[in-house]
């Protein structure tokens, strides 16, 4: 039989159709939707009158514009609440499930599908929401999709897809303490570029892949579209049967046992070829920081910030020129003496309850450093519920971070967590784009852990030396 | 959709690798819940100064040789970042058609053909050639031909371009994607049947 990787295992189990020259007709088995990226889908069904064709296999949140403050206030900015509004009655009118505002399960799209078990191993699973491959860290087939496409499935439960190469990225050694899953996936888009995965689907290989818990896994599938990646995904093992059994939307009983066996024959053939392979080692990574405006532009934290006149060829010279002025740095600065204004814990890259155990580890029994405005935002209402079983929250506030609700928050300030024009922020979160946390805002990504210790000391610092 | 099959119209150059889609419409903008209207707040952050109001005189589109440009001439990986559809539809309402760069990122690359916007990959070289134009000629322009897959403009530059030939053809004849998957409903309900019982969706 043809060798496979898991990603052919997984696109042809779910090909609906195939014709020569067309793009293939697939089925889609989890269907993700929320506030912002789906009112226009639901109006393109009323205009043609059709109905949505599996109301059960697509599931709605919200939470890229609620805000993280106290739930029981009113919602000031009429906008947002009326995108909230307009998918309630979206939800309503064409019977689809609905985690609302105040629903305990509510929380970022990304965080709560693996949690509830709703995101499976060998599904296809799709969301109007680039951090879909999120849900790849399952062994899953999970991508980002656009509203036209949201329309499509909610229509047909199926989407028409040109089949991506395929790519693996084979990361060897041990993570080194104090190093992290975001280290990691920072490192790898520094190595081969923000276009570097443009086209394929990347499947994560590898000793420092099998050793990371599932939340790590989904740490570093998040970010596989700032490498261009159409999606990212790591095979099924015993830590994901671990991580899922018992979930509230996960199999039980004797379909449990029917689906292990099936989540088992999932992983790529021993001699199955990749169109592309990519090997990293990371025995020596550092904690790593992003000096510029997209997240391919990176430097361990020992390092500098670069000089634009090193990049090689005329348009990376160009955009590293851009970036520096942008971030208002100067070449040769130690990257460990950037100051920062606002620290911001969260995000569906960051906001799951074991980030927030690491960075409440670093905080614990010390202060944030002063004129440094720092806030803790769970992924989901599970995950607040959890860290304040476990009383994280208590060591934030003692701190002097805020705890807030769940919600996207600061990744992309759509709700009232914003930057302030020229204010420097040391962020969880997936993307250090011009503008993203609030216009003329500058953001470095970093890990949860880096987070923290700079919230502590008032600029970027290694981790390592707390 | 409209159907696509060939337009002639200004290049404006806008000279920046990775232009993401935060930049092209930023999130503020994203709270509409209508398709229409994004236009005006294309570029916002790069367009205007930092009252949100006055056009900033060093950004490209607000030359008044660029204010009419149908034909936008990019660098690599156009339209990265996020999967919002908010882009193309402001691209368009701003009065694009065509979007010409050495890359672009997939979700958005995906995005333009839902909504009849044509995004043209062409080598380095070649943008690099069409950019210089756009800059130096005033009133530089292009014809873009999708039935024969060819850009010219009137000095003689010709050039062929590849795509996928469903997509083409689906452009050219402004089709609606989700009327062609509805027409195969009995192999969906086929597929449906052999799915697994703890597939079968859930109730809240």
């Amino acid at each position: 039989m043809k060798q496979k990787t898991m990603f052919e295992k997984i696109w042809d189990a779910h090909v609906v159709r195939s014709e020569e020259g067309k793009p293939a007709i697939l089925y889609i088995d989890m269907h993700l939707v929320h506030e912002v990226t789906s009112a226009q889908a639901f109006d393109g069904l009323r205009m043609t009158g059709r109905k949505v064709h599996r109301p059960n296999l697509t599931v709605a949140t919200m939470d890229h514009n609620v805000p993280t403050t106290d739930r029981s206030a009113p919602i000031k900015d009429r906008i947002s609440k009326k995108q909230m509004d307009v998918l309630a009655a979206n939800c309503k009118e064409f019977g689809i499930p609905l985690f609302d505002l105040h629903h305990t399960l509510q929380g970022v799209v990304h965080i709560i599908g693996p949690e509830l078990g709703l995101s499976q191993p060998g599904m296809t699973i799709v969301c109007g929401d680039s951090h879909t491959a999120t849900h790849g860290a399952m062994g899953a087939l999970a991508f980002g999709i656009g509203t036209s496409e949201v329309e499509h499935v909610l229509a047909t439960q199926c989407l028409q897809q040109l089949k991506p190469k395929t790519m693996r990225i084979d990361v060897q050694g041990s993570l080194p303490t104090g190093v992290t899953a975001k280290d990691m996936i920072l490192s790898i888009i520094g190595k081969i570029g923000t276009d570097g995965a443009t086209g394929y689907a990347v499947e994560y290989t590898g000793e420092a892949i099998r050793n990371l818990s599932m939340e790590g896994r989904m740490t570093v599938c998040n970010m596989s579209i700032e490498a261009g990646a159409r999606a990212g995904m790591i095979a099924p093992d015993e830590t994901t049967f671990a991580y899922l059994k018992g979930k509230l939307y996960a199999p039980k009983g004797s379909d449990w046992d029917e689906a292990v066996n099936k989540w088992k024959m999932l992983g790529t053939d021993p001699s199955a070829e990749f169109d592309t392979t990519v090997e990293i080692d990371v025995s020596k990574l550092e904690p790593y920081v992003t000096w510029g405006t997209n997240p391919g532009q990176v430097a361990p934290i020992s390092g500098r910030v670069p000089d634009p006149e090193t990049f090689a060829n005329e348009t990376d010279r160009k955009a590293a020129k851009a970036a520096l002025e942008y971030m208002g740095l100067i070449p040769g600065t130690p990257i460990n003496e950037v100051k920062v204004d606002r620290v911001f814990i969260g995000s569906c890259t960051n906001g799951r309850i074991e980030d927030l155990r690491a960075a409440s580890k670093i905080v614990k029994g010390r202060m944030v450093a002063p004129n440094v405005n720092a806030i803790v935002v769970p992924g989901s209402g599970e995950v607040k519920r959890q860290a304040e079983a476990e009383g994280l929250d208590k060591i934030f506030i003692a701190a002097g971070l805020e705890w807030r609700e769940a919600g996207c928050s600061m990744c992309l300030g759509m709700n009232p967590d914003i930057l302030q024009p020229g204010e420097r922020c040391a962020s969880t979160s997936n993307r250090n784009f011009e503008g993203r946390q609030g216009k003329g805002g500058r953001t470095h990504l970093v890990s949860p852990e880096m987070a923290a210790a700079a919230a502590i000391t008032g600029h970027l610092t290694d981790v390592r030396q707390f | 959709m409209e159907p696509f099959v060939k337009i002639t119209g200004i290049v404006a150059p806008l000279d920046r690798a990775n232009v993401d889609t935060d930049q092209i419409i930023p999130k503020q903008f994203l709270k509409r819940v209508e398709r229409t209207g994004f236009g005006e707040f294309l570029f916002y952050d790069w367009r205007y100064q930092s009252d949100g109001k006055t056009p900033n005189p060093d950004f490209v589109l607000n030359f008044p040789q660029y204010t009419s440009a149908s034909i936008l001439v990019a660098a690599k990986n156009f339209g990265s970042g996020s999967s919002r559809e908010h882009a193309p539809w402001a691209l368009m309402d701003y009065g694009f058609r065509v979007i010409l760069a050495p890359s672009f990122a997939d979700i958005f690359y995906n995005n333009c053909f839902k909504n009849g916007l044509l995004p043209i990959k062409l080598p380095e070289e070649t943008i690099r050639t069409i950019m210089d134009n756009a800059a130096n000629q005033r009133g530089y322009e292009l014809t873009i031909d999708l039935e024969n897959k060819r850009i010219m403009d009137k000095n003689g530059f010709v050039i062929e371009f590849d795509m996928d030939p469903f997509r083409r053809y689906c452009l050219l004849n402004g089709l609606d994607d989700i009327g062609l998957t509805l027409q195969y409903s009995d192999d969906i309900a086929a597929y449906e049947s052999k799915r697994p019982s703890w597939m079968c969706g859930i109730s809240i």
